[in-house]
């Protein structure tokens, strides 16, 4: 099968296959590791999923925020994502 | 913990999946990738990185088009949820002119939008058109094509007139599930219209407001066909919202790149939205549980 129609290019496909396996392995994790919901500093209740979610639609605000009024180097948005996404996991 | 976890369930969901990915999840994938690139035309394309997004992030005719469209919905959703609740209220309970009046609330529900498009369209006109016509003598110099103003006001009356009936169902059936006890027991303490109001019908309506609400910021959030036929997103951007300038982007300018980054932000913008109600919602039906 040609994927030319979905003009695809490496940054993209990388982009797509760490969501991919980020599902994948948080699947395998509650597969593995049962877990109960838990209520954080959003006090809502949350599971690992829940948390991924928040963590990846934040960092896609971080980095189009970041692009819009830094001007910097856009990695260094990935160091702030990076924290974020280890403030979701510890608090909310 | 004596309930069984059975995961085999999942598998059946797989051709949900699969469906879902065929017509939503490929095509979105494929948006991502238009967004780093461009193209003119015969699948040719050339890499260009962030380009788009810090183009789209900073062009003051998407903010433009994102102001309107916050306003449009706030302004629906300001008219619309008090004044579907007042319709749902004054209705009659039971009987005969119970279900006329449920009737004739969905049969605005019930035109599709290009027509409830072209006879708001036909009915704002000066020369052949009811409104137009009866606003023009009475001496108002009314032109929707021209003033702005006036191009707000037909489209915000439309988006009224076509969707409070969804409100007021929804607030309706709402109502109709509180049992009497609750009527009986304020009849009790005679507490006055406004308090049974207050603290008996809205909190119970909660839930169903909260959906309606959903409802119709989304719908409002996505507008197009409406606007598009009576105004065609104009007298020149002032009723240009999201889904108006992306389809100009797209396809009446063929930028395929920029308006794939604008579908992206749009998109994400959506997705928050939605979450931050699903959470709320289903956090409600939670704290009704216990």
């Amino acid at each position: 099968m040609s994927l030319q129609w979905m003009a695809w290019t490496m940054p993209t496909a990388i982009f797509f296959g760490t969501i991919a396996g980020l599902l994948i392995l948080f699947t395998i994790l509650a597969i593995r590791f049962p877990e109960t919901p838990r209520r954080g500093v959003l006090t809502i209740e949350t599971t690992r999923g829940d948390r991924l979610f928040i963590t990846l639609l934040g960092s896609a605000f971080i980095n189009a925020g970041w692009l819009a009024l830094s001007g910097q180097p856009q990695w260094w948005a990935l160091g702030i994502c990076a924290l974020y996404a280890y403030a979701v996991f510890r608090w909310v | 913990m004596d309930k069984i976890e059975n995961n085999k369930a999942w598998f059946l969901v797989l051709p949900v999946l699969l469906l879902v990915a065929f017509s939503a999840v490929i095509p979105l994938m494929t948006v991502v990738n238009y967004s780093v690139q461009d193209t003119f035309g015969n699948n040719v394309f050339f890499w260009e990185g962030l380009g788009w997004f810090k183009e789209v992030l900073t062009s003051s005719r998407v903010h433009g088009a994102l102001g309107r469209q916050l306003a449009f919905s706030a302004i629906i959703l300001a008219i619309q949820i008090p004044l579907g609740i007042a319709i749902a209220l004054c209705m009659p309970k039971r009987g005969f002119w119970a279900s006329v009046c449920l009737v004739l609330m969905s049969l605005p529900l019930l035109i599709p939008w290009n027509v409830v498009g072209t006879i708001w369209q036909i009915l704002g006109r000066t020369d052949i058109g009811l409104l137009g016509y009866t606003l023009d003598q009475l001496g108002i110099s009314w032109n929707y094509a021209r003033n702005p103003v006036h191009a707000w006001i037909i489209v915000v009356v439309m988006d009224v007139w076509h969707w409070t009936s969804l409100v007021a169902l929804l607030a309706y059936a709402g109502l109709q599930s509180i049992p009497q006890a609750y009527y009986q027991a304020a009849k009790i303490d005679q507490a006055s219209r406004w308090k049974v109001f207050r603290y008996i019908e809205l909190p119970k309506m909660q839930g169903v407001l909260l959906i309606a609400i959903l409802l119709r910021f989304m719908d409002s959030f996505m507008i197009y066909t409406e606007p598009f036929v009576v105004t065609g997103g104009g007298p020149g951007s002032a009723t240009s919202f999201l889904s108006i300038d992306l389809v100009k982007m797209a396809l009446g300018q063929f930028d395929l790149g920029p308006a794939a980054a604008f579908s992206i932000m749009y998109f994400l913008i959506i997705l928050l939205v939605s979450w931050v109600f699903y959470t709320v919602m289903t956090n409600i039906d939670k704290a009704e549980g216990k």
